[in-house]
């Protein structure tokens, strides 16, 4: 059982415990003191656990009357000051799409955890699924950039709710966990750091005293803006509409709504690189490179090493961030790589962004849809089945 | 009259360059932000410690013209917003003010809930009975008959009662007056800030540009004639009986309790959990 | 309807109510007429001339019986109408 030392903020040490409580562990190592959620299977025991370990810690945690609230509480929560997050399932995710544009108009610092579970509507809310990949890069209306992390373990649940927490105050973006509902409930070893060595990135914080000039979302030279909070005497506006620097609706201009709106999009798109997390398995020499993040990543990496044993010159591009999606290093690979494999539990979802950016290389889809993530022969067929075309 | 001198003693109130606002000749909401200029300036409370938060709507316009921090959520949502701010820096003194269908139709569930809840903020309702901004469609407080532009052939709902249910879910204070009692809105709005718990005062607010020239008020003066000729103060009548008609409009404070705010339990409950 | 006194208060000598002088900032009226239509000394009316934005302002009729009620200063939607103590030091 996960050993709750009471009142520790991080709980260093070694634990055995599932995905949903390293998630929101490490939440509450980076720094998260209000979630406002709303209990939705399998994301449910993130809350619990936060219902119990927020107050230990001086946080909040509120179970909110719905997630269009919860989303409306952390963004409320981040103006005020206080790292927020909020987790939930595909239904709930539906919910806060709206918000979710306001935090990203807004450019509000904050976690959304999304356990994906089978889909559409309520589908099956027990049984894992990898079918929101796509709307959290573009669930919400209007055009943005985010950023979204899918870890494949538990520890990896841990360290990159730390990591999210982290992009999300240098970019004063939401940032979104995605993880599948075997990743969020199985259990695992996972090993916290001390609290001292966990890397933890604040906000920039406004370099000027407050005056009337403040301009709240002047962006600096990286196109991000240093974020004043309430109660700082800033005094500043913010808002859903179309703003200028001042925060001032600007509903008239369309030089504003070009200048803003293209910014929130390169502020992500030209830190990409500082962005992007792939981590690349016997990849250098491949010939067939298996694309898989998420619970299909664990059953490709198994695949990859069987057709290794085999002579197969097998690799595994295991996409650790999923948004914005990895062209540079899919593209690093066309020299060598003949076809790609991308297992997913979905009906093509990510395989289009591998598509895109293969220029042509052939790319073999597995589609898994249901109780059993990809099995290791199913990729390994898939694998062999490119190489014979 | 002299001239030269033309700053008005609440301009620190409003923010800078954001005056004259968009607001309509007779327009209801530009006389509740006098009322809580007032308010504020009669309290001397700390600017840099008060948030106003916003929806959509006209009235949501407002948070962008008090010289504090605000902020103008989506549609139905500053409740929600507003609770979050609170319970992450109880410090800070938040008001919600916007209208009533942001707050009562798209928002009627956080509304609710916040209530139930006694969340410590201030909840200020510019009641116009119409969806003014997007040219005059109905809502939830557009009374039986009344023309709209989504009711051309009469509104055929019934209207909420806003201080009975705002009552009924537990909110400790409650007060209902038009846009024309200055004095009385100012003195609820005073009463409202200095409160812990959730408090909701409803503005009887006058819409003459579209509501009331889609029902035979066409002018500031006429609609607030109306006001002026319903309105019957009675305090702490029962808010059952409160509902409005072209006759009465029941003004007043209707519930006004003490009962231990969300972040007070929640504080209490911190405690506890730490020391364990 | 201004308010009309029929009795003369006991201390009228000794109580002197305040005198008000009227500011009206011309170009942010809108013309809704609340103040002339509300100041219970009837010190108000709404004028000939126009402002910018083609309505018509309130003008001060008599500002000898304004005594800063401020009742103009709050309800005027938009801020262009207030009230300050006159300096009485040379009389009223």
């Amino acid at each position: 059982m996960a050993t709750m030392e009471k009142g520790k903020l991080a709980l260093s040490g070694q634990h055995f415990m599932n995905g949903d409580i390293a998630c929101a562990e490490g939440a509450i190592a980076a720094g998260c003191r209000f979630f406002g959620g709303y209990p939705i299977t399998p994301a449910t025991e993130i809350a619990e656990r936060m219902a119990r370990r927020m107050p230990e810690v001086g946080g909040v945690c509120i179970q909110m009357e719905d997630e269009i609230a919860s989303m409306a509480a952390v963004i409320g929560a981040s103006y005020a000051g206080v790292k927020a997050m909020t987790a939930t399932s595909g239904p709930g995710f539906s919910l806060m799409q709206e918000n979710i544009g306001l935090a990203i108009m807004t450019e509000t610092p904050c976690v959304i955890v999304n356990i994906m579970r089978g889909g559409p509507s309520t589908g099956q809310p027990t049984m894992p699924g990898q079918q929101d990949v796509m709307q959290a890069r573009w669930g919400s209306h209007g055009d943005y950039e985010i950023i979204a992390l899918a870890p494949s373990s538990v520890q990896e649940m841990f360290d990159l709710t730390v990591e999210a927490f982290n992009l999300s105050e240098t970019f004063r973006v939401p940032v979104f966990v995605l993880a599948d509902e075997i990743v969020g409930h199985m259990w695992e070893r996972v090993t916290i750091p001390e609290a001292e060595s966990i890397r933890i990135v604040n906000r920039k914080k406004p370099t000027t005293p407050p005056s009337i000039e403040y301009a709240p979302f002047q962006p600096d030279h990286d196109l991000i803006p240093h974020m004043a909070v309430f109660g700082q005497g800033y005094r500043f506006h913010a808002t859903g509409l179309t703003h200028d620097e001042h925060g001032r609706p600007r509903t008239d201009s369309s030089e504003a709504q070009t200048r803003l709106v293209q910014r929130l999009c390169n502020k992500i798109r030209k830190n990409k690189e500082k962005i992007i997390r792939v981590e690349n398995v016997m990849v250098e020499d491949a010939e067939v490179a298996v694309v898989a993040y998420g619970i299909a990543a664990r059953a490709a990496l198994s695949a990859v090493r069987k057709a290794r044993a085999m002579g197969v010159k097998a690799g595994l591009i295991r996409l650790v961030s999923l948004w914005p999606f990895p062209d540079v290093q899919i593209a690093e690979v066309l020299g060598h790589v003949e076809a790609f494999v991308v297992p997913e539990m979905n009906c093509g979802q990510m395989v289009r962004e591998v598509e895109r950016a293969a220029k042509g290389t052939p790319v073999a889809f597995l589609s898994k849809l249901g109780e059993e993530p990809h099995r290791p022969s199913e990729i390994l067929n898939a694998i062999d089945g490119v190489l014979k075309k | 009259m002299i001239e030269g001198e033309t700053v008005h003693p609440y301009e620190r109130f409003l923010r800078r360059g954001m005056i004259p606002h968009i607001w309509c000749e007779g327009c209801g909401n530009g006389i509740i932000l006098n009322c809580f200029a007032q308010a504020l300036e009669d309290l001397n409370m700390d600017l840099d410690k008060v948030v106003v938060v916003s929806g959509i709507g006209c009235i949501g316009r407002i948070s962008g013209y008090t010289n504090t921090d605000s902020f103008h959520t989506t549609h139905g949502r500053p409740i929600a917003f507003a609770t979050g701010v609170k319970l992450a820096n109880p410090e800070l003194k938040v008001v919600v003010i916007s209208g009533d269908g942001d707050l009562f139709a798209i928002g009627g569930n956080h509304f609710i809930h916040a209530a139930r809840r006694n969340i410590d903020i201030q909840v200020i309702c510019a009641n116009n009975f119409i969806y003014g901004m997007t040219g005059g469609q109905y809502g939830p407080t557009t009374p039986l008959d009344a023309w709209t532009t989504t009711t051309p052939y009469g509104n055929i709902e019934h209207a909420f009662n806003l201080v009975h249910l705002a009552a009924a879910c537990g909110a400790v204070y409650v007060a209902r007056w038009t846009a024309l009692h200055v004095r009385r809105l100012t003195e609820s709005i005073k009463k409202a800030l200095q409160k812990e718990g959730f408090s909701f005062i409803e503005v009887v607010s006058q819409c003459p540009e579209i509501f009331g020239r889609y029902n035979k008020m066409e002018t500031p003066l006429k609609m607030t004639q109306w006001f002026k000729q319903a309105s019957q103060v009675q305090h702490f009548s029962d808010p059952a009986k409160a509902e409005i008609t072209p006759e009465k409009i029941t003004v007043g404070e209707f519930v006004d309790i003490e009962k231990p705010s969300y972040g007070r339990l929640l504080r209490e409950m911190t405690t506890k959990a730490k020391e364990k | 309807m201004p308010i009309r006194t029929w009795r003369k208060p006991l201390d009228a000598d000794k109580i002197k109510p305040p005198k008000g002088e009227v500011h009206i900032i011309m170009n942010r009226c809108k013309g809704c007429g609340y103040c002339v239509e509300f100041c219970p000394r009837d010190v108000l009316d709404t004028s000939e001339e126009l402002n910018e934005r083609g309505v018509h302002p309130p003008k001060v009729l008599d500002e000898g019986k304004c005594t800063l009620c401020g009742f103009c200063t709050v309800i005027c939607p938009d801020f262009a109408i207030f009230t300050r103590e006159k300096d009485c030091k040379e009389g009223c």
